[in-house]
């Protein structure tokens, strides 16, 4: 059985530091490369699989948009999936063919789209029983935005894992659901999956509070 | 390793800014309508994240009087010579080692080293406006910077931004993740700023002030601001036969 912890109580806890906006320049930060400035010799980037890395290679592009339809061209991503068995792997390394962790960022150019080079991950686990079918988490930073939103991009080519998923499921609406699912598309011999984000309004994105 | 047991203090929505602060124009069209959806019980998926221990730094990552230094005519940049440090601990004051502390900032004038910042305040060759590091074994991060300039930005007739610095920090999870700003104690700027204001608690307010700490100071070098950050803590669950 649990016990209760012995921890202070939340009295005594501090109180976490506030979120602010990332602001139009995050990109001078974090995303050097997006801001066509001089970057370091290791830089967090949106290469997450190496050609030699396990499973399938795959493409994720897509863009993020306002309550207005309008594209929000100075949205930062930060990207946390599992390798193809479905397994995080935090040891963040540049040698390795594969890191669970990415950045990207929309751009100024004509379609606005950010993009990862990664592998499509396994199932995850879950406490249930029943796997979590595969899927990215998404954080979406941006000037206008106070506090990162939270999604995940699950592919719409797992529809079985999908229609078995515990998170998947707990959102009530089919509708809302499907924000969720990128499209597959293959490109140049390449497969791409789309995800757009819409930040507000119809067709808006599911966002988790965890 | 098992996440099953593992969980973070929930995060008071309330305490931070809320997605729709309409004081903060671009908010308005970029904030959900529809209700975050709770995730009630966080899978691996949410309870783990990165460690960055292996992300190779250069020498000077954490020092932005030398890291935009130019090989011809080498100089250092101009403004208020400070050092910015403090520590990443968690809600219940245990430090956080070995995390990934970032920041970007404008120069002495309020300018960005950007493409899209075309303010009148010129750029400074000598400085870039970035920094990183990791916390060591106890938490404690620092950087060597100059104070930033406020600068006008297009919210109100006549907004300004007060001098501040943008921080990030990973923490041990991606539910920890935290994207803040620093700014500077007794600055007049602090309280009429829309930014600042999405905040409807001035206690959360008080978080995001850097302090003066002339302790910490150099003596005819430079000045000190101690700005410690507090990520969410992580609730440690007992079973009764393990
Ligand atoms: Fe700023």
């Amino acid at each position: 059985m649990q016990q209760p912890n012995s921890q202070p109580t939340s009295a005594l806890m501090l109180r976490e530091t506030a979120s602010q906006t990332a602001g139009p320049y995050v990109h001078i930060g974090l995303a050097l490369a997006a801001a066509g400035n001089p970057t370091r010799d290791e830089e967090i980037w949106n290469e997450l699989a190496k050609p030699d890395a396990d499973g399938e290679q795959i493409e994720v592009v897509g863009t993020v948009i306002d309550g207005n339809g309008d594209l929000i061209r100075d949205a930062f991503i930060e990207a946390w999936q599992a390798d193809a068995n479905g397994e995080y792997q935090p040891e963040f390394d540049l040698e390795k063919p594969f890191n669970s962790f990415g950045r990207t960022a929309t751009t100024f150019d004509h379609g606005s789209e950010w993009s990862l080079k990664t592998i499509k991950p396994g199932s995850v686990a879950h406490p249930s029983g029943t796997p979590q079918a595969p899927h990215i988490n998404l954080s979406i930073f941006a000037r206008g935005i106070n506090i990162q939103l939270q999604t995940r991009l699950y592919f719409d080519d797992e529809t079985e894992a999908n229609g078995k998923c515990p998170v998947l499921n707990r959102i009530e609406s089919p509708t809302r659901r499907q924000t969720l699912i990128a499209k597959r598309e293959e490109a140049d011999g390449k497969v791409r999956y789309r995800f757009d984000i819409r930040v507000q309004g119809e067709g808006e994105t599911v966002f988790f509070d965890f | 390793m098992s996440y099953q047991n593992k969980r973070f203090v929930e995060r008071d929505r309330n305490w931070h800014p809320p997605g729709y602060a309409p004081g903060y124009k671009t908010s308005i069209a970029r904030s959900p309508q529809q209700a975050l959806m709770s995730m009630q019980k966080p899978t691996v998926s949410e309870l783990s994240g990165p460690d960055f221990r292996k992300l190779r730094m250069g020498p000077h990552d954490n020092d932005l009087l030398l890291n935009f230094r130019q090989d011809q005519s080498p100089g250092l940049p101009v403004g208020e010579r400070i050092v910015m440090f403090g520590r990443v601990v968690d809600q219940f004051g245990k430090p956080v080692p070995h995390t990934l502390v970032e920041m970007w900032q404008a120069n002495a004038g309020g300018r960005y080293r950007h493409k899209n910042d075309n303010y009148l305040a010129p750029l400074d060759p000598n400085f870039g406006g970035v920094g990183r590091c990791l916390t060591d074994e106890h938490g404690w991060y620092r950087f060597r910077t100059i104070k930033p300039g406020p600068y006008p930005w297009p919210n109100d007739p006549n907004s300004w931004r007060p001098s501040h610095i943008h921080v990030s920090v990973m923490g041990p999870s991606i539910s920890t993740r935290l994207i803040t700003q620093m700014y500077f104690e007794g600055d007049p700027l602090i309280p009429l700023c829309p930014i600042v204001n999405t905040l409807k608690d001035a206690e959360a307010v008080e978080t995001m002030i850097g302090r003066l700490d002339m302790a910490h100071s150099k003596p005819m070098d430079c000045l000190a601001y101690r700005f410690d950050l507090v990520v969410r803590g992580e609730l440690q669950t007992y079973f009764e036969n393990q």
